[in-house]
């Protein structure tokens, strides 16, 4: 019976083919857009789950804050307030994992007849562990090092790729600001961080090699930054709390006085980023689902005009022993095949973009099984659905008033 | 005594017209025994249709009872109406009513897959029926491929199909000339010598004179019911 009603459902399709090709073409807009935007939506999410990842986990960046010099506050950063022996005092606080001071800077870097300009960091060893970044090869920057400031350095992938070409650069030297380097190692690669930046364009020297020999410091010790790590995403709080007073209270600021330091919590940063690229992954599928709606709603116009132009028919199936669930099923049929196909070719064509804008613009998009089959079932409940109403006013003519119809 | 297969009392049955309710059938008894050949005539518009449609389960009375095989008509449901209209009675209409887009053998076949039988049984039957009527060799044409009296002999056939004990055929030459006509009056006798009911609705007098009993409508109303058809009250031409 289901046979026989699905053949001769397929025939009255194929009677109006181009009317039937513009309805399924309402469904394969639908779908192919429901599953394009849910790919780049979860590519997008997933991206971001990688840069966090990356950033490591539970952090805080302490930064040397604004000095005001005659009412003129500068910019974060600017000061040198902060120092390697406030780095100390914060790793005596409970709930600290780690702590690894930073001096940044920037600068000309030359191998042979390449030059590149990169960012450049002077670290404790701590640093590694806290970013959880790891070696591709050679040996990490040691506590020795940084207390005798000796001239080695650690390579990020872009550096590598864009001074060494092929060769090995673990034991070459190379010249960051004129002074030579030996190369000791070579970082993993890591990828963009959360704001876009390649992480890979740096360079790593021991913090007092940085702070005495590559760009100068204005007093013993003082770096721009410090990397803190909490035990637990639970300390965090804690540990800011108690940063907070122990760096006041080290700097001699006064009760009305504001910080000369900005903590930031990077992990606070990192959920606000997820937060927004999931809230934009689903207004992506939202949108794309009006979409649906609409091919669904196109559906239910179509299946209405058929079941009026076919009142005949209808009112002749009647008459020679068609019940009304024989009627309702025979159109709800029809629009569950015009809507199944049309999420077949949808999905395809969906999947295929989805490739093709990974491809074409590196954009990462993620197809899983389970928004597939959501799709699917999405389809078959729009077809069912909106189906329904034109199929049950079929069924529920009279057979006499459908014979007489014209 | 035989069995009525049709047993009407008190028919009645008025349509609500803009104009308030117009009675097409104002009370009508009639029984109608196993095997009958019965020729309905009557002026235009004295209700032969609203009748035909009421024994055929197509339509329900507003008054009266109609009892179709032993059981009132007014106890079924629509589920119990449909499988009478598909297994116990083959309806033949005027205007042929073949679906367009199948071709002849699935016409003919159509009532069966509402009776849920198989699909080979189905192919059997519908040829049988099509060899019946004399059509056998155009069992995969279109109904718009054959002619207004071949289209009507596979009506027959269509009707036939599920072997129902009773046929009714509202006006089935309406649309045919005298010659075709006569062919498809012979389909009829030999039904009606297998031992179908057969209750015909016509204009034509040399048609109504093939059946043994005559029954004449007038404004909704049963004015004659005889055995033989007297020639002095034939209809004038429509
Ligand atoms: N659906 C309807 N609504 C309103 N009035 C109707 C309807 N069907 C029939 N009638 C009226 O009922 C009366 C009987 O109609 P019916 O079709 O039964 O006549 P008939 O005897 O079959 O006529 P004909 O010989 O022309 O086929 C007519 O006056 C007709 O106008
Ligand atoms: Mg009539």
């Amino acid at each position: 019976m289901i046979a026989t009603l699905l053949g001769q459902a397929w025939h009255a399709m194929g009677a109006n083919k181009m009317r039937t090709f513009l309805t399924m073409l309402g469904m394969v807009i639908g779908v192919a857009a429901v599953v394009l935007m849910t790919a780049i939506g979860q590519g997008a999410q997933l991206a971001v789950a990688d840069s966090i990842s990356s950033m490591g986990a539970n952090l805080f960046i302490v930064l040397s804050g604004s000095t005001t010099s005659s009412g003129v506050r500068a910019g974060g950063g600017n000061a040198p307030t902060l120092t390697v022996a406030d780095a100390d005092a914060i790793a005596e606080l409970p709930g600290v994992a780690a702590v690894a001071p930073l001096h940044p800077g920037s600068g000309q870097v030359v191998y042979g007849s390449n030059n590149w300009n990169t960012s450049i960091y002077g670290i404790t060893p701590a640093y590694l562990e806290v970013r959880s970044w790891s070696l591709a090869e050679g040996v990490p920057i040691s506590d020795s090092d940084v207390r005798s400031a000796t001239r080695v350095c650690l390579l990020g992938r872009t550096v590598v790729q864009n001074l060494f070409g092929n060769e090995d650069p673990v034991g070459k030297t190379l010249r960051i600001r004129s002074s030579p380097f030996v190369v000791i190692g070579v970082l993993a690669a890591k990828g963009q961080s959360l704001d876009g930046r390649d992480q890979d364009d740096t360079i790593l020297v021991p913090l007092t090699t940085a702070q005495r020999q590559l760009f100068g410091v204005s007093f013993q010790g003082s770096v721009r930054l410090i990397n803190v790590q909490a035990e637990s995403p639970e300390a965090m709080d804690g540990v800011e709390r108690d940063m907070t007073a122990l760096l006041r209270q080290r700097h001699r600021i006064r009760e009305n006085q504001d910080n000369d330091f900005f903590i930031r919590n990077l992990t606070a940063v990192a959920d606000s980023a997820a937060e927004t690229t999931r809230v934009m992954s689903l207004l992506l599928g939202a949108i794309a689902s009006v979409s649906l709606l609409v091919g669904g709603i196109g559906i239910m116009n179509i299946m209405l005009v058929s079941v009026t132009e076919r009142t005949r028919e209808i009112g002749i199936r009647m008459a020679i022993g068609a019940r009304e669930q024989d009627i309702l099923l025979q159109f709800l049929l029809e629009a569950i095949i015009i809507s199944v196909v049309g999420c077949c070719i949808g999905l395809a064509l969906g999947v295929g973009g989805a490739l093709l804008a990974n491809i074409l613009t590196k954009t990462a998009v993620v197809i899983s099984g389970s928004s597939v089959l959501v799709a699917f079932g999405v389809a078959a409940a729009v077809g069912i659905f909106f189906g329904f109403y034109p199929a049950r006013k079929a069924a529920r003519l009279d057979p006499i008033e459908a014979l007489r119809y014209q | 005594m035989p069995s009525s297969v049709i047993a009407v009392r008190g028919l009645k049955k008025s349509y609500s017209t803009p104009a308030g309710d117009f009675p097409a059938l104002k009370g009508v008894d009639l029984d109608i025994d196993a095997g009958e050949f019965v020729a309905i005539m009557g002026p235009s518009g004295s209700g032969k249709s609203t009748f035909m449609n009421l024994l055929g389960c197509l339509d329900r009375p507003s008054a009266g009872e109609y009892i179709l095989d032993g059981r009132p008509v007014s106890a079924m449901d629509k589920d119990d109406l449909a499988r009478v209209r598909g297994r116990l009675i083959g309806f033949v209409f005027q205007g042929f009513n073949l679906l367009p887009r199948f071709s002849l053998e699935d016409n003919v076949a159509l009532p069966l897959v509402y009776a849920n039988v198989e699909r080979e049984t189905r192919r059997a039957r519908a040829r049988e029926m099509l060899d019946k009527v004399g059509l056998g060799r155009y069992a995969a044409s279109m109904p718009n491929r054959i002619s207004g009296g071949q289209q009507q002999r596979v009506a027959i056939a269509r009707a036939l199909v599920n072997r129902p004990r009773l046929i009714l055929a509202d006006e089935p030459t309406g649309n045919l000339d005298t010659q075709t006509s006569e062919e498809i009056l012979a389909l009829f006798e030999t039904l009606h010598r297998e031992g179908i009911t057969i209750v015909l609705v016509t204009h034509e007098p040399d048609i109504a004179a093939h059946a043994q009993r005559l029954v004449r409508f007038r404004d909704g109303l049963i004015v004659h019911d005889g055995g033989h058809v007297p020639e002095d009250h034939a209809e004038p031409a429509r």
